[in-house]
């Protein structure tokens, strides 16, 4: 828990290193949402290098957890918030085109106006939402 | 080619989100409540990752990727209201739950029923898409 911030810091590199990898390697922009969604509506070509982050991405913090290095998600076990929660994530990441990875990481470190106006929005609204829970309904 | 650099970049990606601690719902809500007990490890997570990025895109400047045709082109600059909209609908559904689309993937293995939940909701959410954008289009030509 205190050390939070240096596992933060390293976790971080290696997410900048792994869109770096994609971006040099492939000249994809890694963005999750844009990467899934596009599997999903059908938007997407290059589908077999899609799989493959896929694979990655899914595999590894399997292995992680498989190697004794568990990280527990916590999450709500509320049905309506996780299923209002979901709908939410998908329709606005492909209403803006991106989340936290394609706008955030990857927009913000282009200096991408674009990329600094979305993470401005979904921070704020999601700090709005935690508060709004928290105070209104004790969640 | 391309498929060893993507599931490289894949593997590189869930083991970040793994290893900082942004499949675990609590920190990242934690951020999110700046007028609570403020958890600030998203933000070391985010300006770690910008680093080895910025240079990335140095690097794409010019010539191509050593397996595809292009970089991406410039950026637009249009704050847009789809990206605006978008991205306040999205950041209502992470505050709620605590998690974006990378790390509901990355958490797939061990999430439990609340992870397949809440990852089919956005699925269906991204599929819904399409369609919905089509009919809001046609609402506003119709005006």
């Amino acid at each position: 828990m205190e050390m939070s911030w240096v596992y933060g810091l390293i976790g971080g590199l290696m997410i900048g290193c792994a869109g770096a990898v994609l971006l040099l390697g492939t000249g994809r922009i890694m963005g999750a949402s844009g990467i899934v969604g596009g599997l999903i509506d059908g938007t997407g070509q290059d589908r077999g290098t899609t799989i493959a982050f896929l694979i990655g991405l899914i595999g590894t913090p399997a292995m992680l957890t498989g190697l004794g290095w568990a990280v527990y998600t916590q999450a709500t076990t509320q049905l309506w918030l996780l299923v209002l929660g979901g709908l939410a994530v998908g329709i606005g990441t492909r209403f803006a085109n991106g989340c936290t990875s394609g706008h955030g990481v990857c927009g913000m470190s282009r200096l991408s106006v674009r990329g600094f106006a979305a993470t401005l929005a979904y921070i704020g609204a999601g700090a709005l939402t935690v508060t709004a829970l928290r105070v209104g309904l004790g969640l | 080619m391309r498929a060893v650099f993507a599931v490289l970049s894949g593997a590189l990606f869930g083991a970040g989100l793994h290893v900082s601690g942004m499949t675990n719902t609590a920190r990242v809500r934690g951020f999110l409540d700046f007028a609570g007990a403020w958890d600030p490890t998203l933000a070391f997570v985010m300006g770690g990752a910008m680093l080895p990025m910025f240079v990335a895109w140095r690097f794409a400047r010019r010539g191509t990727p050593v397996a595809g045709p292009a970089f991406p082109p410039p950026p637009s600059s249009e704050i847009s209201r789809p990206l605006i909209a978008g991205s306040v609908l999205f950041g209502v559904g992470w505050g709620l739950v605590g998690l974006c689309p990378g790390p509901a993937l990355a958490s797939l293995s061990y999430g439990g029923w609340p992870g397949l939940v809440f990852l089919a909701a956005m699925l269906a959410g991204m599929g819904a898409t399409p369609p919905l954008r089509r009919a809001l289009d046609r609402r506003a030509a119709g005006t």
